[in-house]
């Protein structure tokens, strides 16, 4: 490929106070060519991506399209010359069609009539140019997350983006769905489109880049033609060292501790659970995969106890419980890992001491007649940072200032000290680094050899796999059949995870 | 222009901060007292001498003060658990309303006793006020704002209503004001022949209850927990609808107290002129304080001191003393750019 770059960005840095988010970042697309931009969350691809498109101005360097250079900070220039960005968590309009999400903010505030049969013509032709099936008059809210994502990426063409970004698009989609996104991107490039493709799984960068680019701790260590290369160097790259998989010990099955009888819920973060019927047993870790809203969060929130069953029981170690709340769940010792440690694990503007407390300040070891014992608490939090290795500048720092992964220890030493009996641990991985990752599963594993009872609920296949003694899938609010570690394929998971029915398996129809 | 997140700042920074905003309301001010012809400079000293410049100003100021420690107490702690409690205006005549009630005779008791009793009873009048904000927020998600604003008018009428009708004193010459109250319910003056009163104890007394509260008891961790993050206070366990009561109650009773303290200490009877709009003021004291009760205090003093000084000011300097008006606006929003400042910095693109 010898013409002009249609991208180039050239010495680009970003520092966040201390934090060195970019640091001399240079790197050119070309006409037609997927890169791939890899690196572990945290490495500086989302914040490099902000500034290719405007959304955060750059301390230094400079981003040029097709030659002309971008001033900073302005998202509206890099639309108007043809960059269009997917999001990893999207910006539609629930209650909106899909074509008025799609031609928002593309006609003029001054013309009085909409002229919606040209638009409706264009997204339908650009919907098969490019196998992006969807209505155009459905509404938002009505989709499913990949059809979402079609929109989204039909947003962006309608407006003649050249350069297509997409910020780990993949997250949200079934096996086959993905499979299908893939062609997607293929035939946009046939047409000429340019593809920045940002993940942090090397099967899919395999799959689909031309080019990888690899970030780490913000700066451009590597980069290969995706057909010189192979997954074990990128993930060298990627990590900077050698990771060991976390070693499994054989698993001692213990009594069952935490059993759910064919419970319902209401829809919540997608769908409620709809019958069903699961044991946690002591000494075994309980995987639990399946597509971000299929009823893992309602599931998540029952044993959490923020949420109510609608029918169904719950029992613990054989008693049923009828008043259900977080603080009979924290009774019951169910400790709990919250799948947003910034929302919900955590209190941000309130200190480290404060968040460790929090589900137990008003037990005597932290208060005294309406009181509480600040002594008693610093000790603790101290206690905690010295035995979950937590980085901190001190007790007292508010906890929003710490790592993810620092946080996430906080938030594993606040519900493993008491030693529960069940462990809930929802996405405990997401977003943190590898050494942070390795350390939540040797925990993790450690708990089950300890004789509790785990359930693992992750978006991570791999995850899953690699910890779980048994596996279920989770989709559209019903578990599937057990199975034991290494039963099943990664394919066969992959077709559980779709759904029987099937009937968003494919988007290329 | 964008904001971007920035780390906590410094204690020092912290204390700067209200005085920096200070400082640019005076600087924001000048043009309009240029504007009216005078001088700023002489101005502001004139605003000074007359808040603090004698022993008679600055009684007039603690006096002032008074029911703006309690009115900024109340919004100090609602709006540290996030409930918007912009009624403080209506909780204030609904204390007022109770002390005149309970307080002109209805019982004969000696003043150790009665003035607990009536400190009691205008607490869970204001209390009450809220209360019903607080249910439907927790129950049915309807905007506080809305609710307590609304219901400042709905009580506004309804102490009319009460001073044109049943409360009405048969010799005040067909004014709308009630009887006076009986000695035994009258809080004493701090020194003997000036207007200070002991209301202003009982203010100071109640900031160091309310910073105890919030700083070391179980219920002010799950204010603050409330305040600052509801979820994630639900999820480990807090009871966050329970706490918000409780914070309405708290608020609503605090904000009585003022009403109490005026009518028991300064004015004697009810009338519909017994706050110039201390609920309101209230809301300014808090945020220059930033929430912080002790905070309060102080923050309470300087905004009294800028209303009595105006007044002295504009008969000396024939500059309006609704230049205190527009000192106090302008100075609670600087106070919140300052605030927006303490987390975020400005970049200029």
């Amino acid at each position: 490929m010898t013409s002009n770059p249609v991208l180039r960005l050239s010495g680009i840095a970003k520092r966040f106070g201390p934090l060195r988010a970019n640091d001399g970042i240079s790197f050119e697309l070309k006409r037609g060519e997927v890169i791939a931009l890899l690196g572990e969350n945290g490495a500086g691809k989302t914040t490099l991506m902000n500034i290719l498109f405007g959304h955060y101005v750059a301390d230094e360097g400079t981003v040029e399209a097709f030659g002309k250079q971008l001033p900073p900070g302005d998202p509206r220039a890099a639309l108007d010359a043809g960059i269009g960005m997917v999001h990893q968590h999207f910006t539609l309009a629930d209650n909106m069609t899909v074509q008025e999400n799609i031609a928002l903010g593309t006609e003029s505030l001054w013309r009085l009539k909409l002229d919606r049969t040209a638009a409706r013509r264009r997204i339908t032709q650009l919907s098969s140019d490019f196998g992006l099936a969807v209505d155009p008059a459905a509404t938002v809210a009505a989709l499913s997350v990949g059809e979402r994502q079609r929109v989204e990426i039909l947003k962006a063409l309608y407006r003649d983006a050249r350069i297509l970004i997409l910020d780990e698009p993949t997250a949200v989609l079934t096996p086959a769905e993905t499979d299908a996104l893939f062609r997607t991107l293929k035939l946009l490039v046939a047409k000429g489109l340019s593809i920045i493709f940002i993940s942090h799984k090397l099967n899919e960068v395999m799959a689909v880049s031309d080019r990888v680019l690899v970030l780490r701790a913000g700066k451009l260590v590597g980069e290969r033609d995706t057909k010189t290369t192979d997954r074990k160097e990128l993930a060298a790259l990627m990590v900077g060292q050698e990771v060991k998989p976390a070693e499994v010990r054989p698993v001692r099955l213990g009594a069952p501790l935490l059993t759910l009888e064919r419970v319902s819920t209401a829809p919540h973060n997608g769908a409620g659970l709809d019958d069903v019927s699961l044991t946690l047993t002591a000494g075994e870790i309980t995987g639990l995969a399946g597509v971000s809203g299929n009823g893992q969060a309602a599931l998540a929130a029952l044993i959490a106890g923020t949420r109510r069953p609608t029918g169904g029981r719950i029992s613990i170690a054989g008693n049923d419980v009828s008043d259900w709340s977080p603080r009979a769940a924290l009774s019951h010792g169910i400790a709990r890992i919250p799948e947003d440690r910034h929302a919900v694990g955590t209190i941000g503007d309130m200190s480290v001491t404060e968040n460790v407390i929090a589900e137990r300040y008003g037990s005597p070891r932290f208060s005294r007649m309406g009181f509480l014992n600040w002594t008693a608490a610093r000790r603790f939090a101290e206690k905690i940072i010295a035995d979950y290795d937590v980085k901190c500048p001190s007790p007292e720092a508010r906890i929003r200032l710490l790592s993810g992964g620092n946080m996430q220890k906080l938030i594993l030493g606040r519900a493993l000290d008491p030693d529960p009996a069940v462990i809930l641990a929802s996405q405990p991985t997401r977003g943190l680094d590898v050494g942070a990752v390795a350390y939540v599963h040797r925990m993790l594993l450690a708990a089950r050899d300890r004789g509790a009872a785990v359930l693992l609920i992750s978006e991570d296949l791999e995850e899953v796999l690699a910890l779980s003694d048994r596996i279920l899938v989770m989709s559209q609010g019903r578990l599937s059949t057990p199975s034991s570690r290494g039963e099943r394929s990664i394919r066969e998971l992959g077709e559980l995870m779709a759904g029987h029915s099937g009937e968003n398996s494919d988007h290329a129809a | 222009m964008r904001l971007e997140p920035k780390p906590a700042p410094s204690l020092g920074v912290l204390f700067l901060f209200p005085l920096a905003a200070v400082a640019t309301t005076l600087v924001l001010t000048s043009i309009l007292v240029l504007a009216a012809g005078a001088s700023p400079l002489s101005v502001f000293y004139l605003v000074a001498r007359g808040a603090a410049g004698s022993q008679f100003a600055l009684l007039e100021t603690l006096t002032r003060a008074t029911p703006l420690i309690f009115t900024g107490l109340a919004i100090a702690v609602a709006f540290r658990a996030k409930l918007w409690n912009i009624g403080a205006e209506a909780q204030l005549y609904m204390g007022g309303v109770m002390t005149v009630v309970l307080g002109t005779g209805a019982l004969p008791l000696p003043a150790p006793i009665l003035i607990p009793i009536l400190m009691i009873a205008a607490m869970l009048a204001g209390a009450l006020m809220l209360l019903g904000p607080a249910v439907l927020k927790t129950r049915f998600g309807v905007d506080e704002v809305v609710t307590t604003l609304l219901l400042n008018f709905i009580v506004l009428l309804f102490v009319s209503m009460l001073l044109e009708g049943v409360l009405k004193d048969p010799m005040g010459l067909g004014w709308p004001q009630s009887q006076k109250i009986i000695a035994e319910a009258q809080l004493p003056r701090l020194i003997q022949g000036k207007r200070l009163h002991y209301g202003f104890v009982i203010a100071i007394v109640a900031a160091i209850l309310v910073w105890v509260i919030t700083k070391k008891t179980l219920l002010g961790y799950e204010m603050r927990a409330v305040g600052h993050n509801a979820e994630g206070a639900r999820f480990v366990g807090i009871p966050v609808n329970r706490i918000l009561m409780k914070t309405a109650l708290l608020s609503g009773g605090l904000a009585a107290l003022a009403g109490f303290s005026e009518v028991s200490g300064l004015k004697g009877n009810l009338t519909l002129d017994l706050s110039p709009g201390y609920g309101y003021t209230g809301i300014v004291v808090a945020m220059l304080a930033m929430l912080n009760p002790l905070g309060v205090v102080a923050s309470a003093i300087f905004v009294a001191g800028i209303f009595v000084g105006a007044d002295a000011m504009s008969r000396a300097a024939k500059v309006p003393s609704y230049i205190a008006d527009v000192m106090v606006a302008t100075s609670l929003l600087t106070m919140v750019v300052a605030i927006l400042l303490t987390r975020f910095r400005i970049r200029w693109k």
